[in-house]
């Protein structure tokens, strides 16, 4: 039985094509980091493929070759074997110290954002860019967002001199590197977009970093996700969705949610002056 | 044995009278007063079954729930109630009390003791146990706890779950840790103090190691849950505000306080299986355990190293690199302890002569379940990729190829291998091997293609997910494969029932086993042995047999051990 799943398992893994990837790979494709993870999380998988089979191969071959056949008791009376023990403990940990080095090798690339592309927001639309973050070498920013979590939909603040923010979707220009600085005001939540990287939680009191950087040919894309910590009963129903848009559709999005959202706000402020204007005498 | 004529014996121990002898107790009420580490045991397995009955039930309403999108059998309110009942009676109600109930019926017999150290002790740690189930499953009649057995706060807070839910959950901790403890203790004493003669520690069956460590474990665990849910019950009703961050607390604190209690935990609940199946593999390969000293010790390590792993539960939270890394290395570096184990077992069956019994094939199956829990988990342990497993249906195919594939797998093993002890009839062996064929094919159908949901984007929790997800395949074949499972576990609940009445009679030994339960009648008398052997190796029913065989002519009389008496 064991061998048959194997055997399906690994004649699917061979035979997979492009489509089926997924089925046994994380998601990837919009964030080199979420490329990364995949590509580390594949290299795992094959050094666990071969260790798989090779305990699943003795297991069953043991049980099948030394069960018992005839009466009489001829099992060899064997209590241990120290070099062969002492040779699969080292074994075992020369394995972890080959998957450690490679996950170093992969953990800047996954952890640490690169500089924005040429094509992405440029400095002379820095005004939309986050101010208190150091310029990398080449001056291209960063473009800093704020994700807050909230029972159960999430909020994006955009930086820039005007007041900027958006629910549910968040919209950026692709090749762009993209930060998150992610935190809950109610309880925690998590903030995952599978094809733009790992998952990070929000958590009330605590800011949590996470970043992506969308390549040029997905602009017109949106990518979805949702919160990953039970937060409640609308728990299910909390998504998120990134759309990727060029630097100039960004552009004239922010200056056109912006504008909303101050006319959003002096329509309120004009109806509570009228609302107190009725209630003071 | 004493060898010589029964007049002889007379003379030898003349201060063997029984004087104001009373009958043994019997009816309901024996039940309720006993306590015989026995009737207690078999009370531990009872209550636990029934309580994996309904944890059960709970599982199969989800995955009924889940087998399409958009499926409206229950509201999400009740999907998160049954997701937080179904994950604390899986582990506070059923894997670490059943372990307690074999550790309470086999470990005075197979150390050779009378009863535990601390028998009233023992009746206590019972009642407290059942009172903490029935506590929180009166929880269900009002409003169930909503907030995931990790009971993360700010979510259950008083702010966002108002009702007594969490309170129920937070008593039947309590009552449940406390019922842990004085059996952890029970069993320390009896183990340290009690062995029979000649049982040195190189000479404890490697189930009582594991019995030993799991109560080290819990010993040094459950006080800091006893402690995190005391300062949850003060948040919530008493105005402090330890994971409150609007009062300067910190929910990150719970997370650290819970994990240092969880993952011991996951250790305490499997460790024991181990130990189990370190007995049975033996005596159905007629092999002597491959590396014992290997095994105790890897059980030894596998605590310890359990102890500093518990922040690869928060890979997601605000936590610097550095803390990230450490709790990798340490994570990994318990693969190696484990894969110890799970090569032992293998060459334990390597050139044996085995047997196929219903107890073997269920033993068998439990390295080759948990190596894909292992192996999944070293996966999750490289925290980046963690970012992107971590709360998925990835972790929750993991935990229960650790859990079910691991624990329960040992634990029906061991329900198969000691019920003919425990109640004198052997078990239907066709129904057990249906059983276990169903088990091991509906647990694969339903768990392996839970990581592909997860890696295709499932988070853990949800009563509802989106057909764009491309998971709703994945999610009906798991949904078919539970069935299948629970039809397995019926069908081996229906075999206890059907044996007990109807089994073979078992004798002493039906097994040929290596320890000292074997050696006495099936089920044991009251105080276990009229007279208790010298333990001479580590398996001493195989030097008893040995010897009786060496005193008596025909070689087909093998193996009864109470025989001596009448050679």
């Amino acid at each position: 039985m064991l061998a048959a799943l194997a055997a399906a398992l690994l004649a699917l893994l061979v035979a997979a094509p492009s489509a089926l990837a997924d089925t046994f790979t994380p998601e990837s494709g919009g964030s080199p980091n979420a490329d990364a993870i995949d590509t580390l999380y594949k290299i795992t998988l094959y050094v666990a493929i071969v260790i798989f089979l090779i305990v699943e191969g003795t297991l069953i071959w043991s049980l099948v070759r030394y069960r018992a056949r005839r009466r009489g008791d001829d099992a060899a009376q064997i209590r241990g074997n120290t070099p062969l023990e002492v040779g699969w403990t080292v074994a075992a940990a020369l394995i972890l110290v080959v998957l450690t080095v490679v996950t170093f090798i992969y953990l800047d690339d996954i952890q640490n954002p690169p500089e924005s592309g040429p094509s992405g927001l440029n400095a002379s639309q820095v005004n939309f860019a986050s101010i208190d973050q150091p310029a990398p070498p080449s001056g291209r920013p960063y473009l800093k967002i704020g994700v807050n979590g909230q029972q159960y939909l999430w909020r994006y603040d955009y930086p820039g001199k005007r007041k900027l923010f958006s629910y549910h979707t968040m919209v950026v220009p692709v090749d762009t590197t993209v930060v998150l600085r992610i935190t809950a005001s109610d309880v925690i939540h998590s903030w995952w977009i599978p094809k733009l990287g790992g998952k990070q939680d929000g958590v009330p009191g605590h800011i949590n970093e996470t970043w992506f950087k969308i390549p040029p040919d997905k602009a017109g894309t949106t990518f979805r996700g949702q919160c990953a910590e039970l937060c409640g009963s609308g728990h299910a129903d909390m998504r998120a969705a990134v759309r990727a848009v060029t630097p100039e559709e960004y552009q004239a999005w922010a200056d056109k949610q912006a504008t909303d959202i101050e006319n959003a706000e002096q329509a309120l402020s004009e109806q509570r002056k009228r609302r107190e204007g009725e209630v003071i005498p | 044995m004493e060898a010589g004529t029964g007049a002889a014996r007379q003379v030898i121990r003349p201060e063997i009278v029984l004087r104001d002898l009373k009958a043994e107790p019997r009816g309901w009420l024996s039940w309720l007063t006993t306590t015989d580490h026995k009737k207690i045991g078999i009370l531990y397995l009872f209550a636990t079954f029934l309580f994996f009955v309904l944890g059960g039930v709970e599982a199969l309403i989800m995955r009924l729930q889940l087998a399409q999108p958009n499926n409206t059998l229950v509201n999400p309110e009740t999907y998160n109630g049954l997701v937080t009942v179904h994950g604390t009676t899986m582990i506070f109600l059923f894997i670490v009390p059943v372990l307690a109930g074999f550790g309470n019926y086999l470990v005075p017999l197979m150390v050779g003791a009378r009863d535990m150290a601390f028998p009233r002790l023992n009746a206590l740690s019972f009642w407290l146990l059942l009172f903490g189930g029935v506590v929180f499953y009166c929880s269900l009649f009002f409003t169930p706890p909503e907030a995931g057995w990790t009971m993360y706060p700010p979510l259950s807070d008083d702010s966002f779950s108002a009702n007594g839910g969490v309170d129920a959950w937070i008593v039947m901790i309590h009552l449940t840790g406390l019922s842990s403890m004085l059996g952890a203790i029970n069993f320390v004493a009896t183990i340290h103090n009690m062995r029979a003669p000649g049982m040195s520690w190189g000479r404890m069956p490697l189930f009582i190691w594991t019995i030993l460590v799991y109560s080290y474990l819990l010993i040094v665990a459950l006080p800091a849950i006893a402690a995190a849910v005391t300062m949850l019950l003060t948040d919530r009703h008493f105005g402090t505000a330890f994971f409150d961050p609007t009062g300067g607390g910190d929910p990150l604190l719970w997370q650290h306080l819970f994990w240092f209690f969880g993952h011991p935990e996951v250790y305490i609940m499997v460790l024991p299986a181990f130990g189990m199946i370190s007995e049975i593999l033996p005596v159905f390969a007629r092999k002597p355990i491959f590396g014992y000293r290997a095994i105790a010790a890897s059980t030894v390590a596998i605590a310890f190293l359990g102890l500093l792993v518990w922040a690869h539960h928060m890979f997601a939270t605000p936590t610097a690199t550095v803390v990230l890394a450490f709790f990798m290395l340490s994570s990994f570096t318990i693969a190696v302890p484990t894969g110890i184990k799970i090569f032992n077992w293998i060459a334990t069956l390597w050139k044996g002569h085995i047997v196929f019994k219903t107890p073997l094939y269920f033993a068998a199956a439990l390295p080759g379940l948990f190596v894909i829990g292992g192996i999944s988990g070293v996966i999750l342990a490289i925290f980046p990729v963690d970012w992107q497993l971590h709360d998925t249906y990835f972790v929750v195919a993991h935990l229960h190829y650790v859990l079910f594939g691991g624990s329960v797998f040992g634990i029906f093993a061991g329900l198969y291998y000691w019920f003919p002890k425990m109640s004198g009839r052997m078990m239907s062996e066709s129904l057990g091997k249906l059983s276990f064929w169903l088990m091991f094919i509906g647990f694969n159908v339903t768990f392996l293609v839970q990581h592909s949901a997860g890696l295709s984007g499932m988070p853990r929790r949800i009563y509802d997910y989106d057909e764009s997800l491309g998971v709703t395949a994945y999610n009906l074949i798991s949904t078919i494969g539970a069935f299948i499972l629970a039809l397995g576990v019926l069908i081996t609940l229906v075999n206890v029932v059907h044996s007990l009445r109807n089994g073979k009679r078992a004798g002493n030994d039906p097994w040929h086993g290596n320890t000292l339960e074997w050696y006495t009648s099936s089920p044991p008398p009251p105080n276990n042995f009229d007279a208790i052997p010298r333990v001479r190796s580590v398996e001493p029913m195989k030097d008893i047999r040995r010897e009786v065989l060496a005193h008596s002519r025909p070689a087909e009389t093998v193996a009864q051990p109470t025989a001596p008496r009448s050679l």
